[in-house]
């Protein structure tokens, strides 16, 4: 029996194979994770990256002169050149290791917003996005005093852009989602950089859903900063990226400070290190960084396109295979057309409330989030308190789209009346 | 593994089909409070009126899972008519019970007895009868909803703050 949709470019069953944590077992059953819009599963050539690193080369980077240091600082900077080139960067001098990607959104608030922007600027963003692209603007509006504006989100689940160029007037910011968290949107980039740099604005992506799951230009996208983090594409937790051009990188202040982003330091002040080190203070996560590179090799051999195929294709199997089982009882929130949207599927389920959906589904070993997602702003727009959310990834086939209309399923009979 | 029948109990099946105390009380008089759970969204809007150190009548608004809505309709029908202090106590109790530090989570039953251990104890050894509340009990076995069930009993406690001493 084959579970592969047709048209499907990857060999899915071959490929759960690469994925540890898939073989696990739990409650009896096999593990179905549909939850990768939350964190991804890691394949095993990641986790031998990492393990590889701290058996043979661990030590600290740009310091040591002894064969390990060497290796380590080699490691560090190669991951760098590889997500560079994974993302179309023009020079590993634009990719900024951070945390995750909020940190990298909050470096462009907190450091480019606090040195360049004034009471009453205009910043635009929508109303999609993850509280990770608001509450660092909300902090703006406490500190400075930005007029804080929001791009709505219309019924179809994709942004209205009526009021576009009225919202972007004046504008300094305008910073949003290369794609949904919740609804699977993928937003016009292109688009509204253009709209951003037209009104003299500077465009930031958040592209935390888009990287993982898309082929990725931030040079065609134009924009000046784009956000994006490790674990939801196969990669270890404790990395994100923060990718800038040079010129807009040279114009931001330090964010965090300390040891490693200096040139020099003395008793009158301090020489910041030149781009990228500039913001990376401290120790890095150089680890990460090697198990991120690691991530993008596996990522690029499958190849985005057909990674992008896939989804595209599953995502098409589960709206249709789901809507037919259930009818009307089941909303599935976001564009219906798979070609305009991510595999991220929130939906809602008869009057059951999500968290007890899901709670039954973990009974059956199908791992799904419950609740708002990080996006309460949206949550409110759409008119629902929480979702359900099952996302998909390069290891989901459409057997796992069958365990999770078993598992609404199930949750529908243990609360029948 | 503790399973589905150590979460829904049919007295909570029953509390969330059929909420006790729905509804909404002119403030004031009456003191209205909100109370959120931030990691799933879930809301409760708490009406209490309190008189003579006794609470008079208490309604819920709101909305959420199944746990937050029986637990916040059986904490209803558990302090109705109730003084302040026996309140007060209850909640105690209640709390003392849906603490995961005194229990044991592996479910398979070590440390969750349903032998009348006091579930006060620990919390000035008061004799306090939890009656129905008792059913939440399993909550303990998955952490990540006993923030459901305590909601209600959260909401109160910042409602009886608000009393005139």
């Amino acid at each position: 029996m084959t579970q592969t949709t047709p048209g499907d470019p990857l060999d899915v069953e071959r490929l759960k194979k690469d994925f540890p944590i898939l073989e696990r077992v739990v409650r009896g059953q096999r593990l179905v994770y549909l939850d990768s819009a939350n964190t991804s599963q890691k394949p095993r050539s990641v986790l031998d990256a990492l393990d590889r690193y701290y058996e043979q080369s661990n030590a600290n980077v740009h310091r040591g002169t002894y064969l390990i240091a060497e290796e380590a600082t080699a490691a560090l900077e190669g991951a760098r050149a590889k997500v560079a080139r994974f993302v179309g960067a023009r020079s590993d001098r634009e990719i900024v290791f951070t945390k995750n990607a909020t940190e990298a959104l909050n470096l462009v608030a907190k450091a480019w917003g606090r040195a360049n922007l004034g009471p009453g600027d205009p910043v635009v963003i929508t109303e999609l996005e993850h509280h990770a692209n608001i509450v660092p603007w909300h902090q703006l509006t406490d500190e400075i005093g930005i007029d804080l504006r929001w791009i709505p989100v219309g019924a179809d689940g994709h942004l209205d852009l009526t009021d576009l160029d009225r919202l972007v007037d004046g504008a300094r910011v305008v910073s949003f989602a290369a794609m949904s968290n919740v609804l699977g949107t993928i937003n016009p980039v292109e688009r509204l950089v253009r709209a951003a740099h037209d009104a003299g604005a500077i465009a930031v992506v958040d592209a935390s859903q888009y990287v993982p799951h898309l082929p990725t230009d931030v040079g065609a996208w134009g924009a000046d900063f784009a956000a994006f983090t490790g674990h939801k594409m196969l990669g270890p937790t404790g990395i994100g990226v923060l990718w800038g051009t040079e010129a807009i990188l040279d114009a931001t202040p330090p964010f965090l400070t300390g040891g490693e982003m200096i040139l020099n330091v003395t008793k009158e002040g301090f020489t910041p290190n030149e781009l990228p080190w500039k913001f990376e203070a401290g120790t890095p996560p150089i680890a990460e960084a090697v198990g991120l590179g690691a991530a993008v090799d596996y990522l690029a051999g499958l190849g985005m396109e057909a990674v992008r195929t896939h989804e595209v294709a599953l995502t098409g199997y589960a709206l249709r295979a789901l809507t037919e089982r259930f009818g009307d009882d089941l909303v599935i929130h976001g564009p219906s057309e798979p070609a305009e949207r991510g595999g991220v599927l929130s939906f809602t389920y008869a009057d059951l409330h999500p968290h007890d959906l899901t709670q039954v589904f973990d009974e059956r070993g199908v791992c799904v989030r419950a609740g708002h997602h990080c996006a309460k702003p949206l949550m409110r727009e759409l008119g629902v308190a929480a979702t359900a959310r099952a996302s998909l990834y390069v290891y989901n086939d459409e057997s796992d789209v069958d365990a999770l209309g078993d598992a609404i399923a199930a949750a529908g009979d243990f609360f029948a009346p | 593994m503790p399973g589905l029948e150590d979460l829904y109990r049919e007295i909570i099946l029953d509390h969330y089909r059929n909420p006790r105390n729905r509804g909404e009380l002119s403030a004031p008089p009456a003191t209205r409070v909100e109370g959120f759970n931030p990691l799933c969204g879930d809301e409760i809007v708490l009406f209490l009126d309190v008189e003579g150190g006794v609470v008079r009548d208490i309604r819920i608004g709101g909305q959420g899972c199944s746990i937050s809505q029986s637990s916040a309709s059986m904490m209803s029908s558990a302090v109705k008519g109730k003084t302040l202090d026996e309140v007060r106590a209850l909640s105690r109790a209640f709390k003392g019970m849906m603490s995961i530090h005194e229990q044991a989570l592996d479910g398979d039953g070590d440390g969750v007895s349903d032998d009348g251990a006091d579930p006060g104890d620990g919390a000035g050894g008061e004799d306090v009868k939890l009656g129905d509340l008792e059913a939440l009990r399993g909550v303990v076995k998955f952490p990540v909803r006993i923030k459901c069930a305590t909601l209600s009993w959260n909401t109160l406690l910042q409602g009886l703050e608000q009393q005139p001493a």
